[in-house]
């Protein structure tokens, strides 16, 4: 079964690169995006805004990199190893750098030299949010809600197109008391999928886990599954059988406040939020409408481009 | 017996704030302040102490909710010595 996905995957990876809308880059999961592509992207991220918008979240940008202490801090290292990316970078003399080309001229492995610098890619847009709240002191009796949108980094080379290393996640997320970030996943389960049935998919939302490595990861994930701390919502993509999550809406409980000392109404802060696979959604629409939005349903493309 | 090694684990990697000594066989442990990641602890600590290794069907809270639930899964991975 899982060699019939994976072809499946490969088929529609295919068709993606044939009508140009991904751009071959020689990485598994690593590709250039097509004007038309983008724009795709770029219409539902306006969508996505104008079904929040009136909840006035604060709009911070980061890089698609953190600090490397933060990361971490973060935890990430505990629960994703084999997922996190970090940057290194060449910190030797001229011997050490003569040695480096003498290596790559043989075709040998150059890299063992790399120092780790002071950054690591994003794994999740939220990560650099907690530490940069954290340091603006204790929440107000509201609490917070963010807006964030970055490309993010996940090692795991795939031919599912839907599963790139370098894709974009928008979210916003919510910091506040834990009745306040529980209604606001509330709110978003039912937004998310009213935003995604009116783009005409197939929808289905189910209880999820995230990732974790090894057997403690599966610890994790039962957790993290009895718990109902997370939801995705489910669109068939590549495959019917398998479909895949394009938006996710994850409570992470005092996770991260007891991390970063976020305070609120003088207690730890709980911390939500919604994320939106950007890639994702734009090769769903693709998927289920076509490779050329002009054929798209009227509907669909009123949505979108409001025409 | 089972129980005090288990407790003394807890003691040792629950980082529960609270002494160990006095939790009741049935405290229920989240409830006291068992982290998810102070579990996973726990998980590896009672697989070396008792030589087990915990199969995956076992591996959620309700394995790790208390000193007792823990004594029970244990024994239940324990060769028979009858």
């Amino acid at each position: 079964m899982s060699a019939a996905l994976d072809r499946m995957d490969a088929d529609f990876l295919r068709e993606l690169l044939r009508h140009g809308l991904l751009i071959d880059m020689g990485v598994d999961g690593v590709y250039g995006r097509s004007g038309l592509f983008e724009e795709v992207v770029e219409r539902f991220s306006r969508l996505v805004a104008a079904f929040g918008e009136e909840d006035t979240a604060e709009v911070i940008r980061f890089p698609p990199a953190m600090s490397r202490p933060q990361f971490e801090r973060s935890g990430y290292l505990k629960s994703f190893p084999q997922l996190a990316g970090t940057v290194h970078s060449f910190m030797g003399n001229d011997r050490d750098h003569a040695h480096l080309l003498d290596e790559l001229a043989c075709g040998h492995d150059w890299t063992h030299g790399q120092r780790a610098t002071d950054t690591v890619l994003t794994p999740a847009a939220c990560y650099p949010l907690y530490p940069a709240i954290a340091r603006r002191g204790p929440l107000p009796a509201q609490g917070g809600l963010y807006d964030l949108y970055s490309y993010c980094f996940r090692h795991e080379p795939s031919l599912d197109p839907a599963r790139m290393q370098f894709f974009r996640m928008r979210e916003y997320v919510r910091i506040g008391t834990s009745d306040q970030v529980v209604a606001f996943r509330q709110l978003w389960l039912e937004r998310g999928e009213a935003l995604m049935r009116s783009l005409e998919v197939p929808v289905a939302i189910d209880v999820a886990n995230d990732p974790f490595f090894g057997r403690a990861g599966k610890l994790l994930s039962n957790n993290q599954r009895d718990q109902k701390l997370k939801f995705e919502l489910l669109i068939p993509i590549a495959n019917e059988d398998n479909p895949t999550a394009c938006l996710s809406f994850n409570y992470h409980q005092d996770h991260f406040g007891a991390l970063w000392d976020l305070r609120c109404n003088d207690a730890v802060a709980h911390t939500a939020c919604v994320g939106f696979g950007m890639e994702r959604v734009a090769l769903a629409l693709f998927r289920h409408h076509g490779f050329d939005p002009q054929d798209w349903p009227r509907t669909v493309r009123r949505r979108l481009w409001g025409d | 017996m089972i129980d005090e090694r288990v407790r003394r684990i807890v003691a040792d990697h629950g980082k529960l704030g609270i002494d160990a000594s006095r939790l009741s066989t049935d405290t229920d442990l989240y409830e006291s302040g068992l982290t998810s990641f102070a579990t996973v602890q726990l998980m590896l600590a009672l697989e070396e102490e008792f030589s087990i290794e915990i199969p995956d069907r076992l591996l959620n809270r309700r394995t790790f909710q208390s000193i007792g639930a823990m004594s029970g899964v244990v024994t239940s991975l324990l060769p028979a010595t009858a």
